[in-house]
């Protein structure tokens, strides 16, 4: 516990120096609410109805959009690797969408899904789909020849061997993948609710800022930079639990 | 035990196989080039040979793992096609599966055998004792020495009761006395239950200990240069006093070091 507080002495160091800098008037407190008035805030926010409104909103779009690319990615990614049709048919895809910037995605999934859910849905998901199916990829065909043999020798069938030893062979690279999704994911949700939204955290924050409540919206900035922490490092636990085997 | 000449219904039959390696990048290398040889049912057969002379590669023919490119391989009267579960593998790497415990590997094609749970659980159990690995039943295989990790792949085999066991220098990694104890442990498996036995090793007195026939092969690409008889000396621990089985020692350990000359002539080309 002690140790987990020393670790983090660099973040109190800067909102001593946030609050600090305020105070000695180095900076316009216009633009930047001191330290203790953003918390303030956030002490006010997280009694306040609206918000769990705007985060379930979120969670929503967030789960669906990613839990749906991840479980695509993986399926997809495996089975390119495995049948030669489903990559000579989707590689190029992937190669070319891969190294698009994905909120440039934004006004056309505006244009195609509309304001609601949809949209943010589809872009979170289109946004996260790629880096997971790379990573599942290449990490099935990676996989060592040898362990499939030994299956095979077992008297594995052909769709035993992709659930029961490429999945789990190619799973500590898949999950690298997927924390790669997990940020991303964030990135796209409050991005696509800044400019197409009526209800969602990126939404509040940016009618927050429109309407000059800057400790609050500050205090939802950061709201959303802990939920986002909180997430990887629920992740990694879960990630180090379906990996105990690695030594 | 069988007679080498009569190569049985059940034994392996192996015609002129070839093989050539021919990787994405890089050019192709020949393993093995007519490659003819005949192991009886339940007959003994160690294979000898020098590093790189394809005898890992005439296992996986034989497994079905790699295509027959040139020649034919018969396992039981039936052509190789693919692998299964008529034929045992212990991989010279272990292949053993990281993310499932010993028991669980052991377990794993003991399930596919859709064996009745009971009797799985009791055979795995067996076996891992076998091994003298009780104890670490629940350990990953990260967790285990080399010598253990291929003691959990001889179990995992062993347990299936494959008629035909093909072995990748499966007592490689053992220290002296626990390779002389799983000596014992096979030979008393094969005389419960016979088996057809194709087993790589570089050890010369393992071979003669354990085989009823030698089979030494040459630098790469591997062919077969000679095969000895031995089923005459062996088979019991204080056997490697015995003068004949000596004189058989001394004799393919001859045709081996000429080989691992050629072989290190050639090497460089
Ligand atoms: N996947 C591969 N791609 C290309 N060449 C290969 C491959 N596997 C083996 N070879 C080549 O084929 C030859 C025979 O290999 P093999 O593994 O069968 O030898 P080995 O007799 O089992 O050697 P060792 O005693 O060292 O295990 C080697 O010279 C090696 O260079
Ligand atoms: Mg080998």
């Amino acid at each position: 516990m002690t140790a987990a507080l020393w670790r983090y002495t660099p973040l109190f160091l800067i909102a001593a120096a946030w609050e600090g800098a305020i105070r000695a008037g180095l900076m316009d407190s216009s633009l930047l609410p001191p330290f203790s008035e953003v918390m303030a805030a956030l002490g006010r926010l997280v009694v306040d109805p609206e918000l769990y409104r705007h985060a379930a909103a979120s969670l929503m779009r967030e789960v669906a959009g990613f839990g749906l690319a991840v479980i695509v990615g993986i399926a997809l990614g495996i089975v390119m690797a495995w049948y030669v049709p489903v990559r000579i048919l989707v590689n190029p895809l992937v190669r070319c969408i891969y190294p698009m910037p994905k909120s440039a995605l934004i006004p056309v999934m505006i244009m195609w899904l509309g304001l609601g859910h949809l949209a943010k849905i589809g872009l979170i998901f289109l946004g996260c789909l790629l880096p997971v199916i790379v990573s599942a990829f290449n990490a099935a065909r990676g996989v060592d020849t040898v362990l499939i043999w030994s299956a095979q020798a077992a008297g594995a069938t052909r769709r035993q061997i992709l659930t029961e030893i490429v999945l789990p062979a190619s799973l500590p690279e898949i999950l690298a993948g997927v924390r790669t999704s997990l940020a991303l994911s964030f990135v796209l949700l409050v991005s696509s609710e800044f400019l197409m939204a009526r209800e969602g955290l990126g939404y509040m924050i940016a009618f927050l800022g429109e309407g000059g409540v800057y400790d609050a919206m500050f205090a939802a900035v950061l709201l959303v930079t802990g939920i986002g922490f909180a997430a990887d490092r629920a992740y990694l636990a879960v990630a180090r639990r379906l990996l105990v085997w690695r030594e | 035990m069988a007679d080498a000449s009569a190569a049985g219904a059940g034994g392996i039959r192996i015609a002129n196989v070839g093989h050539t390696y021919r990787p994405p990048r890089g050019r192709p290398v020949t393993a093995l080039e007519e490659v003819s040889l005949e192991v009886a049912e339940n007959e003994f057969l160690a294979l000898l040979g020098p590093s790189g002379c394809g005898k890992s590669t005439l296992l996986y023919l034989i497994g079905g793992f790699l295509p027959i490119e040139s020649g034919g391989i018969s396992v039981g009267g039936t052509p190789v096609a693919a692998p299964g579960p008529d034929r045992g593998v212990v991989f010279q790497h272990f292949a053993l599966f990281p993310w499932k415990t010993v028991r669980e590997n052991v377990l794993y094609g003991l399930e596919k055998q859709r064996l009745p749970k009971a009797e799985r659980e009791a055979r795995a159990a067996a076996f891992i004792e076998m091994v003298h690995l009780d104890g670490f039943e629940d350990s990953y295989p990260s967790q285990l020495s080399g010598g253990m990790k291929q003691r959990v792949a001889i179990a995992r085999t062993l347990a299936m009761d494959p008629g035909t066991l093909l072995m990748d220098e499966p007592f490689g990694a053992l220290d002296a006395q626990t390779r002389s104890l799983m000596h014992e442990e096979l030979l008393a498996i094969l005389k419960r239950t016979a088996k057809t036995v194709v087993f790589v090793t570089h050890d010369v007195q393992e071979a003669v200990l354990l085989a009823d026939r030698v089979a030494v092969m040459t630098a790469r690409p591997g062919r077969i240069k000679t095969v000895v008889d031995v089923a005459d000396v062996g088979g019991a621990a204080d056997a490697i006093r015995d003068p004949r089985f000596v004189e058989k020692v001394d004799f393919l350990w001859g045709q081996v070091r000429d080989e691992a000359l050629a072989a290190q002539k050639g090497g460089a080309g």
